[in-house]
């Protein structure tokens, strides 16, 4: 992990990286949803809604395992001082919200039908939406941090603090089991039918290549837009 | 040391009158609160004990901007790093300082807001009980965000979007409390949360502290 600190050898893997991971998630993505959504049968309960599932799944994930990766790049700038580490959080940060924001919309769309309601004070929803607040707030403390200049400490410590929802959103549906169901996949097996858990798995792989070249190329972004800031301070120099 | 610098913040909150605003903000929005749902004796004392949980949690966010910036701006937190205290050691004695001049006078305020919003002798006493147990906690948060705002531009705007998301444990388990017929958990979650924010909030804003010198 270390060798990967240096921006040049990180770019010289990531450039080539990021079509790959883009292109195969899409295309993987693509062929999930195709399966999900008209080859896999209906359940036999909430009838065609259950296709939901297909993307509030890998987004809900997205959207934890976002603050996850986030928490884990803010570590690493606050332990080995890697700068590089400080902009994969940075740029973890909006593809996050964007996930943790469409698992809560397609979350009430699919409660909608099925629970009756688009809204429910129950502790999964609770943590999520919290979890949403918080990526807002990592992005405002970030852009305030970056307009003072420095290297982007403060946000990586309030990462690492906002990474205590991460338990509570896991647990949450085990704590106050109102409303939202437990998990059906676990290590001990699947509560789910192959013919559904497939087409799952495929979407939920495919939604997390596409976040990760999605990330991959917002690094770059902000390292070309670093570059460009010093070569127009060498200009003017 | 440690109780000079607590005898410091204390003296300045309440020499500078900042001790005093968030108690009369809480004050205010008790008095507001029945213009805003209607004056119904039944009704108040529904809700009213979670309006003043509320309250406090706003409350808890107006001292943030003088917590920290001030030291900072004016150079006495590099005075007292170059003495050789810790800046986890100056944040525990903030924290101490903060409760004394927040904590108190807010359980003092919250009981003419009980009588405002009329609410029964038996949830007073809970409410009561349950500012006690969580305002550590309240003052912790609201030392960490002011550690982690200290100097940014906007940073009163930033500090309650990072503050009130992280409050709302504080804020589920104390309005929990107020319910009767209620487990006995909800006191005993109050007190876990609280006891974690105090407990994490000297070395968070002690590397806040630190990493906002750059």
């Amino acid at each position: 992990m270390h060798a990967l600190a240096n921006p040049a050898r990180f770019l010289s893997f990531a450039r080539p990286l990021t079509p790959w991971l883009g292109w195969g998630g899409a295309a993987l993505l693509g062929a999930s949803l195709f399966g999900g959504l008209f080859l896999s049968p209906r359940d036999y309960l909430q009838g065609e809604t259950v296709r939901i599932m297909y993307v509030h799944v890998p987004t809900a994930w997205l959207g934890m395992g976002g603050w996850a990766a986030l928490a884990a790049a803010s570590a690493s700038h606050l332990v080995w001082r890697h700068t590089l580490a400080g902009i994969a959080a940075r740029a973890i940060a909006v593809p996050g919200a964007v996930m943790t924001a469409l698992a809560l919309a397609t979350g009430a769309i699919w409660g909608r039908p099925t629970w009756g309601t688009w809204w429910e004070w129950d502790g999964r929803l609770t943590s999520m939406l919290l979890l949403f607040f918080l990526y807002c707030g990592y992005l405002a403390l970030n852009a305030a941090e970056r307009e003072r200049g420095g290297e982007a400490k403060l946000s990586a410590i309030f990462g690492l603090v906002g990474a205590v929802n991460l338990p509570v959103i896991h647990f949450s549906v085990i704590w106050w089991n109102t409303l939202h169901q437990p998990p059906s996949l676990t290590t001990e097996g699947s509560a789910i039918d192959a013919s559904i858990a497939w087409p799952l798995l495929g979407s939920t792989i495919g939604f997390t290549l596409l976040f990760a070249a999605i990330v991959l190329m917002r690094m770059r972004a902000i390292l070309g837009q670093a570059r460009f800031a010093a070569r127009l301070r060498r200009a003017a120099a | 040391m440690i109780g000079a610098l607590v005898a410091r913040e204390v003296q300045g909150a309440f020499a500078r009158g900042g001790a005093l605003l968030p108690v009369l903000f809480f004050l205010l929005v008790a008095t507001l609160f029945p213009f805003a749902v209607g004056p119904d004796r039944d009704l108040l004392a529904a809700v009213g004990g979670g309006a003043l949980w509320t309250a406090a949690l706003l409350a808890a966010l107006l001292p943030v901007e003088r917590l920290v910036e001030p030291d900072r701006a004016s150079g006495v937190l590099d005075q007292l790093a170059a003495r050789g205290i810790a800046e986890e050691a100056v944040a525990l004695a903030k924290l101490l300082g903060h409760w004394l001049s927040f904590g108190p006078p807010l359980l003092l305020a919250a009981l003419p807001a009980a009588a405002l919003l009329k609410l029964p002798g038996a949830t007073l006493l809970r409410l009561e009980l349950g500012l006690l147990l969580g305002t550590p906690g309240l003052a912790a948060l609201g030392l960490m965000t002011a550690a982690l705002t200290a100097g940014l531009r906007g940073a009163g705007a930033v500090a309650g979007l990072l503050m009130l998301p992280l409050a709302a444990p504080l804020l589920i388990f104390g309005a929990g409390m107020l319910r009767t017929g209620q487990d006995a958990s909800a006191p005993k979650l109050l007190a876990a949360a609280s006891l974690a924010l105090v407990a994490l909030a000297p070395f968070v804003a002690g590397a806040a502290i630190r990493a906002g010198r750059t």
